[in-house]
């Protein structure tokens, strides 16, 4: 009896660990809820229920032992390579190839992992994105190192002010007001001609793209709360992105 | 033509790939969550060249996006999202944003209304887009599940 109680606990605990990892993460509230009921039942536990939210997760066996865990989650961000090993974790786990302790060394692991591109890749890269979708918006090829001048500096000024400050709408505000300035001062300067094209495709790394599909794709496996809370973020980023924009253009007009 | 085909393909290609960078998808699928946000887009080009209504190739190419990440995602065995999120940002309307954004400005409402409607619609059709391809994907998975 005692060690079947040791047990419950410990399967909730591996749940509860996987499906905070992947919420804190981006993966989609349903994914979540389904990964935690695959890896109970896998381990044989009775009666799995689980409840998620964007910002909780509340996990209980119920059966002959019972045990309930309770996560809040406070931070998130976007790792999608943490969800993917997580995802292979369970999966390996409801094949039968994981114990329990092995599980939970491994979900460890993945959740002190470091990322798997380091910030100055990923500035580097986002700048360049705003070089391609300046193409893709019929830009000119002479106005690309303009575009990518705005777009790192956009991105990088939002990581900046989401570590300052908890108010992530401010900071896209803030980066969306940086990119309309500096695009107008590019084309002062005379290294950019077109400033509206440049403007659009350097706010490109700030759109909520993820935010967007989980919202959808939450809606659609019928987590309402999940998906309508996503969906107005998502809004409320657009409207942040909006506002800064409109902000610069009035500094021109 | 060609060239132009050529340029939009390698952009979006790099475009896409970039933007699974920021959002941290594992270094084995970058390459094709690139060609997944190309196909996407030169299908969006395409149709946009050819006079299409942009509501409807956005949808069109939305579905075609998701179809592909679905496709991806059970042959890699990695999740959805991991090649759908990349794919769609180039259909996201900015410049229609832009423009809606731009009016308000210049305190002219009924344009700005108008043309904030049409964004609205086209990411709509982006949403819709993607729960065509999940819906279509359910039911070819139930239909194979049948044929064994």
């Amino acid at each position: 009896m005692e060690q079947s109680s040791v047990r419950c606990k410990e399967i909730v605990e591996i749940c509860v660990l996987a499906g905070k990892i992947m919420l804190e993460n981006g993966g989609e509230t349903y994914r979540v809820e389904d990964t935690m009921m695959r890896i109970a039942t896998a381990y044989g536990a009775e009666g799995p229920q689980s409840f998620v939210m964007p910002t909780g997760i509340m996990f209980a066996i119920e059966g002959t032992e019972s045990a309930t865990r309770l996560v809040r989650i406070s931070r998130r961000s976007t790792n999608l390579s943490k969800v993917t090993e997580v995802n292979d974790i369970s999966r390996r786990i409801a094949g039968g190839h994981l114990q329990p302790a092995e599980a939970r060394a491994l979900l460890k692991g993945v959740e002190c992992g470091e990322p798997v591109y380091p910030l100055r890749i990923q500035l580097l890269l986002a700048a360049l994105a705003s070089g391609c979708f300046l193409i893709l918006y019929e830009g000119t090829w002479s106005d690309m190192p303009a575009a990518m001048l705005c777009g790192g500096t956009g991105f990088w000024l939002l990581g900046w002010m989401t570590r300052l400050s908890s108010i992530r709408l401010f900071g896209e505000l803030i980066a969306a007001l940086a990119v309309g300035l500096l695009s107008y001062l590019a084309v002062r300067l005379g290294v950019g001609q077109q400033h509206s094209t440049i403007m659009i495709a350097s706010v490109m790394p700030l759109v909520p793209g993820l935010l967007i599909t989980n919202a959808v794709r939450d809606l659609m496996a019928g987590h309402l709360v999940s998906g309508i809370s996503k969906g107005a973020e998502a809004f409320l980023t657009a409207f942040a992105i909006g506002a800064g924009i409109g902000i610069a253009l009035t500094f021109n007009a | 033509m060609i060239a132009e085909y050529l340029s939009q393909s390698i952009a979006s290609f790099v475009g896409t790939a970039c933007f699974g960078v920021i959002f941290q998808i594992p270094k084995r699928s970058l390459v094709h969550c690139g060609l997944a946000g190309m196909v996407g887009w030169i299908v969006y080009y395409g149709l946009i060249k050819a006079d299409a209504d942009p509501i409807a190739a956005t949808w069109a190419s939305a579905v075609l996006i998701g179809l592909i990440a679905h496709y991806l995602a059970i042959r890699f065995k990695v999740p959805v999202t991991v090649f759908s999120v990349s794919g769609i940002i180039p259909l996201v309307p900015g410049g229609m944003a832009y423009d809606a954004m731009l009016n308000v400005v210049q305190n002219d409402y009924p344009t700005a209304m108008q043309l904030g409607a049409k964004a609205f619609m086209l990411s709509g059709a982006i949403a819709v887009g993607l729960v065509f391809s999940e819906v279509i994907n359910q039911v070819s998975k139930k239909a194979r599940k049948r044929a064994f």
